[in-house]
Formats: structure tokens, C-alpha cells, sequence
């Protein structure tokens, strides 16, 4: 008989402080897994966000610099040549990613700050408030979102800031109406219970007791009001009511080269020219999808063994 | 009283006051205008008698409540007021009744928005039921790739690419849907072949996978597994027994993307200089020729409402459960 201790205790298994994964850990576990069209679809994103963030050390030439020669041919000097007007649609294509891109992830966060929040204090406090709320946004998503746009577009004018402040409050209805039916299933938890008796203020409950529980789908709603918000300004923009010139924009780029198009059978890259904007949004808006799309896949635990 | 009754007047009646809001939405937007908005239009030139007559005209002296009575009476009986442009700051008046304007518009945009109808929704239903039938096949695999495609792009991305293959390489429709009140049924249909097809791809796909998804999801439930275990042939079981029960998603996804056709027709009118009442609303906006912009976006909204509205009387009313009640 000896007396040396046994390799293994389950007591010191149960004794052992267990480690959560961390997001990062968590991230790479599902990034190893995630299937080519996520990949892609994350690759086109960075590319794209690092081109917006970048636009002003990346292009060759200024956003607005206008050169003697209009409409001038692919190569060169200029990469995709000029506009009407003489300005390089390169270097437009690089300005137009950090401008719509950056507004549009401005109306989104806006529109989150305000659906969102409204949500939650519908789900909390329900009620009359909750009932107010709910029908007035019915009545506000009963009118199509466009239409809607143009009309507010009339009285205010088409700037930057308000397009930024229609748009996102058109768009928060239905950040709203998600947020609220997510959250009243959380709200009747006991734990929320427990706070709002030991006397927690509703800011704390909405942030620390509620948000961390529906974050999942608001973050995969996220990237569809994302996208959906950037097609938005670009129909707008290019319908000539959204970004205004000088400022390049992809919308607006595609109206004002739009004509070239017919040319297509003498020089087939003209032609080519309105078409890589609009090109451009759509492949953004194509990766937004896939990564969304994947998202979902991970967070509603189809995949998932335990 | 047949219980579907009941329900369906009271889905008459909400979208009743979901319409009154809506035009009192649309109305109050005159409320927000600049005060100075009169000299914007009438120009700086204009007399004080042309400000004073002008302001009466839109009743600016009367209250808010009244002037919406007013407003929505003459909307019912058809009188949209005058718009915006035409006035000048001597007092002459050329503008023109907003009626005049919109009417032969709204049938050229009907006009539009019926052809690609009449061409997706079967199309959109017959993909939607052999993808569900071969699921998971070549075939479903690949429709619902070119789908999931089509729904991300925007809708000039679509129309231009359209114009580029058919219009400028392979001339084969044209790029323009210049139509007038002359012009021939069989020339109309050929010039608004481009525009009905981009509306076409864009709502073929929505409708396509709701469809698809909502036929789906039934064929999970027991019934159809009993059905199948009886020794039913596929095409029975989706046509006799998984399809009645799924006209009511798959209605309310019609319905929904025709509300959707009402928004896509306004850029897609753009894109093709088609003479329709989205391009006019979009002139509108650009000259904040607000009268237009009221009886435009009050047309859109109410087709918008009554198609929703219709969505929902017939999921109710092809709802087998509520057909029959116990």
C-alpha cells in the first residue's frame, strides 16, 4: 500500500474556478466554422470599411477637383476617367464610400438610439405609454417609408443633417417594434422583478438587466436596417433629394453618369462607369446579408451541440 | 352573424382610422412649412395683396382643424387644390388644378405596376411551389441563389444593368418608356417591357421565398405527414392539403410586395423617363411643390393601406379553421 494521492479529486474538479470563454474566444471557435459566403462577406466588409476610413489618404485626387477634361476615358491619369464635369470618378468612388457609408451608419445608430431606447420603455412600463407608443407607430409604418421620405424631404429640405434625422426616425418604427416584442418576454423575468423592487431606476434595467438578454437579434437587425437604411439613401441620392453635390456619393454618381450607358457599343468601359457605383452598393449590401444571414445561423443555436 | 364577419368589419374599421391618421400625418406637413414659404414661391417681388390673396387661398387665416375638414371634403369629392408652380408674384395665376396633373399619371403608373404584377405573381408562385416540392434539389438550390441576389441589389443597379444588355449592346427594347395618352396597347406593353421587368425581379424574389418558406414550414406538421403515410403522390399533398392552409401567408406576401411595387415604381419611373405619378412626385419634391406632394403621397399611402388591408380580409377569409368553426 502506498499512500501517494490519487490523480484525481472531484472535489478539486468542483473546487476549480471555471473560465467563460471570452467574445474574442468565442469569435475565433465561430469563425474557424463560419461557411465561405460569411467569409466573403466579412472580407468585403473590412475592405470597404477600411476604404471609407482611409478615403482621404487613398485617393488620388481631390473630392471635388474639377480637371479641364470631362468625360474622359479609363487609364491614364484617371483610373475610371472623369465625370460631366471633369472630377475623377476614382477618387469620387473612395470619397462616396467614407460619405455614404458613414451616413448611413450614423441614420443606423441614430435610429437604434431612438427605436431602441422607446422600445424598451414601452416593454417596461406597458400600460397606456406602451399602448400610445405601439399605435402611433403603427399609424407612422402604415405610410410606405419612401413616400414618406420624400414628403418630409419637401418641408425640411435635402441636407445632410436632415436626411440623417428622417431617415432615422422613419427607420426607428421598426427598430421599435422589434425591440418591444423581444423585450416584454424578458420583462416578466424574475430577475427584472428583483430589480425593480430593490429599487433599480429604469435607466439600469433597460442597460444591465434587459439589453445584454436581447442583444442577439438586435444585432442581427442591425446589419438588415444597416443595409437596408444605405439602399434607402441611395435610391434617395440618386433620385437627386439626398446627398447634394459636391459632396461624391455613390447614388448621385450613377444619376449623373447614367447617360453613358448607351455608348456601351463603342467603348463598352464608359458604359461600365455608372455601373461600378451602383455595383458598389449592391455588393455591400449582398456581403451585409451573407454575414447577417450567418449570424442568425450562430445565435439561434441550429448549429450548436449543447 | 358569421364570426368572419365580425372580423373582417373590424379590420374594415382599423384600416378606416389608420387612413384618417395617415391624412392627418399628411396634412399636417403644410403645418411645418417656413412662414416665409409664400414669397419663396410667389417670389421676392410679390405685392402684399398677392401674399394676403394666396394666403387666403390655402385658408392660412383659418385654424389648423378647419382647414383639415376642408382639405379632406374636397379630397373626397375629388378636389386635390392647385399646385405650387405657375404662380407669380404680379398675381397671375397659371397654375394648374393638381387633379389634372396626377389622373392621367396615376393610370400610366396603374398601368406599370399591373404589367409586373400580372407576370410575377404567378411566376413568383409557380417557382416558390416546385422549390418546396424539390427541396433541397439543383434546382431550389439555384433559384433561391439568383433570388437571394436580385433582393440585394437596389433597384437602378437592376434597371441599368437591364439597359445595358438589352438596351445598348443587344438593342433589342428600348431604354426610354416614353408612353402618352396616344400611344398604342401593343407600343405601350413593348416600350414598358425594361421598367415591368426590373419591378418583376425585384418582388418575384420576396414573394418566391415566402412562398417556398410558408409551404415549408407546413409540410413539418403531422397532417401532412399522416397525408404522406396514406401514399398520397407529392404534388397532392402541397396541392390538397399544405396549399389551403397556406393562402394566408402567402396572400399577405402578395399583397405586401404590390404595396412594395407602389414605393419601387417611383425609381424605376426615374430610371426609364416614365411618364408616372412617382416621377411627378419626385418634380414635386424637387420644386417643394407641396400640393403635389400631399395628393401623391396620400394616393400612395391609401393603395398602400388598402392592399395590406386586403392582405389581411383575405388570410381571414381562406382560413379553413375560421371557415368552419366548432
Amino acid at each position: 500500500m502506498t499512500d501517494t494521492p490519487q490523480a484525481y479529486s472531484a472535489a478539486a474538479e468542483i473546487g476549480q474556478i471555471r473560465e467563460r470563454r471570452t467574445w474574442i474566444q468565442i469569435a475565433k471557435i465561430e469563425l474557424k466554422k463560419a461557411p465561405y459566403s460569411a467569409w466573403f462577406g466579412l472580407i468585403v466588409i473590412a475592405i470597404y470599411l477600411f476604404v471609407a476610413i482611409f478615403a482621404p489618404l487613398l485617393a488620388p485626387h481631390g473630392e471635388a477637383e474639377i480637371f479641364p477634361a470631362s468625360f474622359a476615358p479609363w487609364g491614364g491619369d484617371f483610373v475610371f476617367g472623369t465625370d460631366q464635369i471633369g472630377r475623377d470618378i476614382f477618387s469620387r468612388l473612395i470619397y462616396g464610400a467614407h460619405n455614404t457609408i458613414g451616413i448611413a451608419l450614423a441614420t443606423t445608430l441614430l435610429s437604434f438610439a431612438i427605436g431602441g431606447s422607446l422600445g424598451l420603455i414601452a416593454a417596461i412600463s406597458g400600460g397606456w405609454l406602451d399602448q400610445l407608443l405601439s399605435r402611433f407607430v403603427d399609424v407612422l409604418m402604415a405610410i410606405p417609408g419612401l413616400i414618406f421620405a420624400l414628403m418630409l424631404l419637401t418641408i425640411f429640405g435635402s441636407s445632410i443633417l436632415s436626411l440623417i434625422m428622417i431617415i432615422a426616425v422613419l427607420d426607428s418604427t421598426r427598430v421599435f417594434r422589434l425591440t418591444r416584442s423581444v423585450s416584454v418576454s424578458v420583462v416578466v423575468m424574475d430577475y427584472v422583478e428583483a430589480a425593480k423592487l430593490r429599487g433599480e431606476k429604469l435607466g439600469w434595467i433597460m442597460r444591465r438587466e434587459i439589453l445584454p438578454n436581447i442583444m442577439p437579434p438586435l444585432i442581427a437587425e442591425f446589419g438588415l436596417r444597416f443595409s437596408f437604411v444605405f439602399l434607402t439613401i441611395a435610391a434617395l441620392s440618386f433620385l437627386g433629394l439626398g446627398i447634394q453635390p459636391p459632396t461624391a456619393d455613390w447614388g448621385s454618381m450613377v444619376r449623373d453618369n447614367a447617360s453613358m450607358i448607351q455608348f456601351a457599343k463603342y467603348d463598352l468601359t464608359a458604359a461600365l462607369t455608372p455601373m461600378i457605383p451602383a455595383g458598389a452598393i449592391a455588393l455591400l449590401t449582398v456581403a451585409v446579408n451573407f454575414v447577417v444571414d450567418w449570424f442568425l445561423h450562430i445565435t439561434s443555436g441550429l448549429n450548436d451541440e449543447h | 352573424m358569421h364570426p368572419i364577419l365580425g372580423t373582417i368589419i373590424q379590420r374594415l374599421l382599423l384600416g378606416l382610422v389608420t387612413l384618417f391618421f395617415v391624412s392627418l400625418i399628411i396634412f399636417s406637413s403644410v403645418e411645418f412649412l417656413p412662414g416665409d414659404f409664400t414669397q419663396a414661391i410667389l417670389g421676392q417681388a410679390a405685392t402684399e395683396d398677392t401674399v394676403a390673396a394666396f394666403r387666403a387661398e390655402l385658408g392660412l387665416d383659418k385654424p389648423a382643424y378647419i382647414r383639415y375638414f376642408d382639405w379632406i371634403g374636397a379630397v373626397a369629392q375629388g378636389d386635390l387644390g392647385y399646385s405650387f408652380s405657375g404662380r407669380s408674384a404680379s398675381g397671375v395665376d397659371r397654375s394648374r388644378a393638381v387633379v389634372d396633373l396626377v389622373a392621367p399619371r396615376l393610370g400610366n403608373t396603374l398601368f406599370l405596376a399591373g404589367m409586373a404584377a400580372i407576370v410575377s405573381v404567378p411566376l413568383a408562385l409557380v417557382l416558390g411551389i416546385t422549390a418546396a416540392l424539390y427541396r433541397n434539389s439543383f434546382y431550389d438550390r439555384s433559384v433561391n441563389a439568383v433570388t437571394l441576389t436580385t433582393i440585394s441589389f437596389p433597384e437602378f443597379f437592376l434597371a441599368y444593368l437591364l439597359i445595358l444588355f438589352f438596351a445598348s449592346l443587344w438593342p433589342v427594347f428600348p431604354s426610354l418608356a416614353n408612353v402618352n395618352a396616344e400611344t398604342e396597347l401593343i407600343d405601350r406593353i413593348y416600350k414598358c417591357i425594361l421598367p415591368a421587368l426590373t419591378l418583376t425581379l425585384v418582388i418575384v424574389a420576396h414573394m418566391m421565398r415566402m412562398t417556398r418558406a410558408a409551404i415549408i414550414n407546413l409540410l413539418a406538421s403531422p397532417y401532412i405527414e399522416m397525408s404522406q403515410l396514406k401514399g398520397l403522390s407529392k404534388a397532392k399533398v402541397i396541392m390538397r392539403h399544405a396549399l389551403p392552409n397556406a393562402w394566408a401567408p402567402i396572400a399577405t406576401v402578395i399583397a405586401f410586395n404590390l404595396a412594395y411595387l407602389v414605393v419601387g415604381v417611383v425609381v424605376v419611373e426615374v430610371v426609364f423617363v416614365y411618364p408616372g405619378i412617382g416621377q411627378l412626385m419626385v418634380d414635386a419634391v424637387t420644386t417643394r411643390d407641396i400640393p403635389v406632394v400631399q395628393a401623391c403621397a396620400l394616393i400612395f399611402a391609401t393603395t398602400y393601406i388598402l392592399l395590406n388591408l386586403t392582405a389581411d380580409i383575405i388570410g381571414i377569409v381562406t382560413n379553413p379553421r375560421l371557415l368552419h368553426p366548432r
